[in-house]
């Protein structure tokens, strides 16, 4: 039954990995604008910053 | 498209300027950048819009024209000269030496129009961020050195055809982000929580058919727990806060059964897995501030919308006044700086900020949106002026009033505040639910632990675990997305029709409405006035009276212009203010305007406003005018009688035109001569009789009765205070919207009923089963997510199907 712990342990970090980039989008603002994001995917040139 | 409507670059394709369905203009006789109407052979409408497109091309962003969709509900990109702003009061510097500077932008279209900028300001030297949100409709600059550069920023997007408005709500802004931010990190540490405990939850439950030995499954138990309470402190914390703040001032809400319940139920969960029991609710807990947290996410989407709407509509609004200093220059400032005695200047074609007597000049005022009068009124030295009134002549000069309480806009304040106050709050229908249910849970569970303990002689441990499980039960996740989700859906679909909801409590009170008053003069009157038909008239005077008025802002001459349509104008026109536009040809004089200057005083009074043409050699010629009412304003008044509602009208103008509107749009029930305080009396009684009012106005007068009335509507065209007191904004020339929104939002109740219904019947089931000690966690925990996932469900039902916009 070892293999079970190795398994918690990959889902674990799987999930871990989601989370922590899901909070790193939310930080640097990249649901501020859903309908702009929807927008921009269709325009080539993207905005020089 | 004729050819000779074609401009000169490759970049412009066969698919440009495509206004959507229902502009009603062939591409070949708008303009090339805005997509305004302009004479058949001619590509602008004016010379900014040329200049804008020249730039466009220059910088090589010609795709812009091919790629863009016009709404037609938007106000068009034409480039105005519009008043400047003093910038430097709303730029921050941060402690870095980056400069920002936040602004409300207007005439945004699709997302074109966001590319369009962002490429153009990225173009300019220096400016290291310039980015559109076009979710709030706001464009944020940072750039580091002089403050003034923002001036050049501005005016290269202003260049474009936008408006663009200093912000200065940016701090109330920034602190409601950070809720939202702190919702979404929130929830997604629950999703993660309930993803990973949930595993482990299925391993148990299988495991009670294969045979699972104790100790695997107590390492299943302890591995849920070291993720599920860090979860349930982090993510609970909304509910926790919001729990002690109502226990604080002695009442209780939602969450403090939610956060009894979770709390109870992890420890009661926790203490289980120390025992090595068989029974914990780790996923049920987890599972259940989840989906709470859903709900919470989608209430503050839908309050958050409406705020920010609110707050971009008072952005738009703001307007800064021209301060003549005493020692002859002039300083621009905000309204409210101003003191009583300062002396302000009124450009032609602009607003006026304050209440004052005119001191030098004469000039016509358009004072339609303060008095409802459709007719300009002639103001010279001594004439007192009132804050809302535009300027159709020459520069005024004007000495700000003492701002006491005689003023107009003070006395309409001061009407809207009592009425507000009469109003009381409104009450959610979630909040009247809540009030009931939290002592009612709380019974149950104290009910079935007694039971389970003292009689029945279960132990402790047992009795509380079924206690557990009646709150986990009736936790109100079902009952919390039950009227958000509806919220969310309806709001966006109308929202996408140009009408703007306000308030997010608007969905709720316009479902009960059956009453609507109706005012007359803007609301179910177009704004501009329409040319009677006279067969005797020669038809070569329409035109050339029409390429006169093309060059004049004056109401009756936009009236006519709309008669006739776009036509060129003619050149060389000059115009005398207060009098009437005059053209010099080879031929003599043709002129345009009131009787006295151009028309036949001896000829009878039309009734109503007229203009006259006169030609050299040729008799006078009368155009006369009456209000009509908005192209859909018969049908919509109709529908609403079909639906069931009185319709009322009730107006400040003469008994004559009201009864005649009234006549013609089939509304028996019509007064007339109603001031404000007469139409806040006449809603006030009619709730009095317990019923629902939905008050459409436009004008300044009618703003006491907006806040008076139930839920209240107001055009796009309004004056400012009344869009600031209605409940419910709606954009473009039909009436429809006031229908339409109705019908959504009594759809919308509905759906929120059967979802509070449904949420209701499943608890009604699952308690009995919970006291009886039935429910195994796998239960709970399917009970619970398949009850959220059904509301959800539900909710679509709540979109708005009526096609056509608006």
């Amino acid at each position: 039954m070892t293999i079970m712990l190795y398994l918690i342990g990959v889902s674990l970090v799987m999930g871990g990995i989601g989370l922590v980039f899901f909070l790193w989008c939310l930080r640097s603002g990249q649901y501020d604008d859903m309908e702009g994001a929807a927008n921009r995917i269709l325009f080539d040139d993207p905005p020089a910053e | 498209m004729t050819p000779g409507a074609l401009p000169r670059t490759t970049e412009w394709g066969p698919g440009a300027c495509r206004p959507l369905a229902g502009a009603g203009q062939s591409p070949a006789a708008s303009c090339t950048h805005c997509g305004l109407p302009v004479a058949t052979g001619t590509s602008f409408c004016c010379p900014g819009c040329a200049a804008a497109y020249d730039t466009i091309q220059h910088l090589g962003l010609g795709r812009y024209y091919a790629q863009r969709l016009l709404d037609p509900a938007m106000r068009a990109p034409r480039p105005e000269s519009a008043g400047r702003w003093d910038l430097a009061r709303h730029i921050h510097t941060q402690p870095d030496g980056t400069n920002t500077l936040t602004l409300a932008l207007d005439g945004l279209q699709c997302g074109a129009c966001v590319w369009l900028i962002e490429q153009v300001l990225a173009r300019e030297p220096g400016l290291s961020q310039g980015r559109v949100n076009m979710t709030t409709r706001r464009l944020r600059l940072a750039w580091r050195g002089a403050s003034e550069q923002a001036e050049r920023y501005v005016a290269a997007v202003e260049r474009l055809g936008y408006r663009l408005v200093p912000f200065d709500a940016a701090a109330l802004a920034a602190a409601d982000d950070r809720t939202g931010r702190a919702l979404l990190r929130a929830l997604a540490v629950a999703g993660f929580a309930s993803a990973n405990v949930m595993t482990n939850s299925f391993a148990v439950w299988a495991g009670f058919a294969e045979g699972m030995g104790p100790a695997t499954r107590s390492l299943l138990y302890w591995v849920s727990a070291l993720i599920a309470m860090p979860a349930v402190a982090y993510a609970g914390r909304p509910f926790f806060r919001s729990a002690l703040v109502a226990l604080r001032a002695g009442h209780t809400n939602m969450d403090v059964p939610v956060s009894i319940g979770v709390l109870l139920v992890t420890a009661m969960s926790l203490w289980e897995t120390l025992q090595g029991g068989r029974h914990t609710y780790f996923d049920s807990v987890v599972t259940l501030l989840f989906f709470l947290l859903i709900g919470r996410v989608l209430d503050h989407r839908a309050r958050g919308a409406a705020r920010a709407t609110a707050q971009q509509l008072l952005a738009l609004r703001a307007t800064e006044v021209s301060v003549l200093q005493p020692d002859g220059s002039v300083r621009r400032g905000p309204q409210e700086s101003v003191a009583p005695g300062a002396r302000v200047l009124v450009g032609m074609g602009e607003r006026i900020g304050v209440d004052g007597v005119v001191e030098r000049g004469s000039a016509p005022l358009d004072a339609s949106l303060v008095t409802g009068e459709s007719l300009p009124v002639q103001a010279g030295p001594g004439t007192p002026v009132f804050a809302g009134t535009l300027n159709l002549g020459e520069t005024l000069l004007l000495r700000c009033s003492a701002t006491g309480a005689a003023t107009l806009l003070a006395e309409c304040v001061r009407l809207i505040e009592a009425a507000e106050a009469r109003r009381g709050r409104y009450v959610v229908l979630a909040d009247k639910v809540a009030r009931l249910y939290a002592p009612v849970v709380h019974l149950c569970a104290a009910a079935s632990f007694a039971w389970w303990w003292g009689v029945q002689g279960a132990p402790v441990g047992e009795a509380l675990l079924i206690a557990c499980a009646v709150l986990i039960i009736t936790c109100p996740c079902a009952l919390s997305l039950a009227v958000p989700a509806v919220q969310v859906i309806a709001t966006g679909d109308l929202l996408r029709r140009g009408i703007l909801l306000k308030s997010a409590t608007a969905l709720e009170r316009l479902a009960k409405v059956d009453t609507v008053v109706f005012d007359k003069t803007g609301t179910l009157t177009e704004p501009t006035l329409a040319l009677v038909d006279d067969p005797g008239r020669d038809p070569g005077a329409l035109a050339v009276a029409a390429s006169l008025a093309a060059s004049s802002r004056h109401p009756l001459s936009r009236s006519l212009l709309a008669a006739t349509g776009p036509v060129p104008a003619a050149s060389d026109v000059e115009e005398r203010p207060g009098q009437g536009l005059l053209c010099r040809t080879k031929a003599g004089e043709i002129r345009l305007g009131a009787r006295g200057f151009a028309g036949d005083p001896a000829a009878p009074a039309t009734g109503g406003p007229e203009l006259w043409l006169a030609r050299p050699g040729r008799p006078a010629v009368v155009f006369a005018f009456q209000e009509r009412p908005r192209v859909d304003a018969a049908t919509t008044v109709a529908g609403l009688r079909r639906a069931g509602l009185r319709v009322l009208l009730a107006s400040g103008d003469r008994m004559a035109p009201v009864g005649r509107v009234a006549a013609a749009l089939g509304i028996d029930d019509w007064r007339a001569e109603v001031g404000p305080t007469g139409k806040v009396a006449l809603i006030e009684s009619l709730r009095a009789q317990g019923r629902g009012v939905l008050m459409v106005g436009d004008g300044l007068n009618d703003a006491p009765s907006l806040a008076a009335a139930s839920v209240s509507m107001s055009p796009a065209s309004a004056a400012d205070i009344s869009q600031t007191v209605a409940d419910v904004v709606f954009q473009g020339r039909a009436l429809a919207p006031v229908g339409m929104v109705l019908r959504a939002a009594r759809r919308a109740g509905a759906v929120m009923r059967q979802n509070l219904a449904l949420s209701l019947l499943y608890n009604a089931v699952m308690l009995p089963l919970a006291m009886a000690g039935q429910v195994t966690p796998w239960l709970a925990a399917a009970a619970m997510s398949g009850s959220s996932l059904l509301v959800i469900a539900n909710s679509f039902r709540a979109r708005v199907r009526e096609g056509g916009a608006a």
